[in-house]
């Protein structure tokens, strides 16, 4: 698991002495400024498996590798400070969209595919 | 009572019929018919400074989360998900900013209460944005714990432990799946293990079902103790474990078999059961709520077409075998 820290804060001019670094890993599509966090913790209230922990100034990303891509942090960090590649994960759907053509793969009864 | 909606009645306790709903819901009958109608409700003697909580139209949904609030006077707001529970519903859009909004001015909610916050499912959030909905509808988004049952705890005591907000997979979840996806392979197996009864031998038959039984039963059940970290993986080695019995079984049960033949059917075994664990077991991570998208998506790539090639393999050797068994007769 590679933690990449893709591009450094500036901070030529501004009074802010907080780095802004954008980390995440290889295993997901999960990423995160911590430069854009406002502290508000709603990612750390929605999140269903711990991958955010409080921080004294931001929040930390505490196990990115736990994240399901669910995308609920993302939907409500107010900042964007959390993104992420959300979208149905079952295979079946995958498996449906692939042989259908179609690109995004989706559930329930109205689209003909899967799940009711 | 408000004007622009009417207030329905509901209690916290569950009836027979009730928990006869949910034991359909569980096995997959009408599985989309399970809901209760979008609006207010009023449980116990409510009040305009009552707490608001919000839920799905599903009545799995409904029914948990009003049976865990014995006792307490409140609102339940109920969205229309078209009778899907609110993870699914969540993750569609269909438990989302929009429908929540909606949903508040359409039942007059602002008249109904003096408050301004709503109760969440956490696992809603997925589905709603809280800035946007507090924004449009003046309504606070509060996101209580996963589970309704911790709703008492949350609400004597104003916030939810870590604990509260993780979602577990434990073996009484897992094996809650199982009815539904059983009822799914029902009529392939069956159809499959006449097939292969008639035309082949009755173990044979044993064979597939057995395969595709591991796959929807045992897998779920053995999931955190089965090797390796891929579902498809954890598949192939639980069918493998299978087809190596079946394998000594044809070895030991087929002695007047000439040895070439024990063969051909021992490899039958091993190279067809196996993807067909696997693949139910792929098929598993869209019933999870940890496995990512990702995550899937690279399982897929990786085991699609092992899968493939090897039942194709099986099938050939299971024909193959098959013909040898009649030309013999």
């Amino acid at each position: 698991m590679d933690v990449e820290i893709v591009a450094p804060c500036c901070g030529s001019t501004c009074a802010c002495t907080a780095q802004t670094v954008i980390v995440g890993t290889d295993l997901n599509t999960l990423t995160y400024d911590s430069g854009l966090c406002v502290n508000c913790e709603m990612c750390l209230a929605v999140c269903p498996h711990g991958v955010f922990e409080a921080g004294p100034r931001a929040v930390q990303l505490a196990h990115p590798e736990c994240c399901m891509e669910c995308g609920a942090c993302e939907r409500n960090c107010p900042t964007g400070a959390v993104q992420v590649d959300s979208g149905v994960g079952c295979a079946a759907a995958m498996i449906r969209a692939a042989l259908t053509g179609s690109k995004e793969a989706t559930c329930g009864p109205s689209d003909g595919a899967c799940c009711g | 009572m408000s004007e622009l909606g009417d207030v329905r009645r509901t209690t916290s306790e569950l009836a027979w019929h009730d928990r006869w709903d949910h034991i359909l819901a569980r096995w997959g009958v009408n599985r989309s018919g399970h809901r209760v109608t979008p609006g207010l409700y009023a449980l116990g003697h409510p009040t305009p400074d009552s707490h608001v909580f919000v839920t799905a139209n599903y009545t799995l949904s409904f029914d948990a989360l009003r049976s865990s609030l014995a006792g307490v006077d409140g609102y339940i707001l109920v969205l229309d998900t078209k009778g899907i529970n609110v993870w699914c519903a969540a993750g569609k859009g269909t438990f989302g900013t929009d429908e929540l909004v909606g949903r508040v001015a359409s039942t007059g909610l602002p008249e109904v209460v003096a408050h301004r916050k709503l109760i969440l499912p956490q696992l809603g959030a997925p589905g709603v944005v809280a800035h946007e909905v507090r924004r449009r509808s003046g309504f606070a988004v509060e996101y209580g714990p996963v589970r309704a049952a911790d709703l008492p705890q949350y609400l004597e005591t104003g916030r939810a432990t870590p604990e509260m907000r993780r979602v577990r997979f434990g073996l009484r979840d897992r094996a809650a799946l199982i009815p539904v996806e059983l009822v799914h392979i029902l009529l392939p197996m069956a159809l499959a293990a006449i097939l292969l009864w008639l035309l082949a031998t009755p173990l044979a038959a044993l064979g597939a079902v057995t395969a595709l039984l591991a796959g929807v039963v045992l897998f779920p059940l053995l999931l955190p103790w089965l090797p390796t970290q891929q579902f498809s993986s954890k598949g192939f080695i639980l069918g493998g474990v299978m087809a190596a019995a079946f394998a000594v079984l044809v070895f030991v049960q087929g002695s007047d078999l000439a040895l070439w033949r024990r063969v051909g059917w021992a490899l039958a075994y091993l190279l067809a059961m196996p993807p067909m664990t696997a693949y139910l077991a792929l098929n598993f991570t869209g019933s999870t709520t940890f496995t990512s998208r990702t995550g899937v998506r690279r399982e897929m790539s990786t085991y699609i077409r092992p899968m493939a090639l090897t039942f194709g393999l099986g099938i050939v050797f299971t024909l193959a075998s098959t013909i040898v068994q009649w030309i013999g007769r």
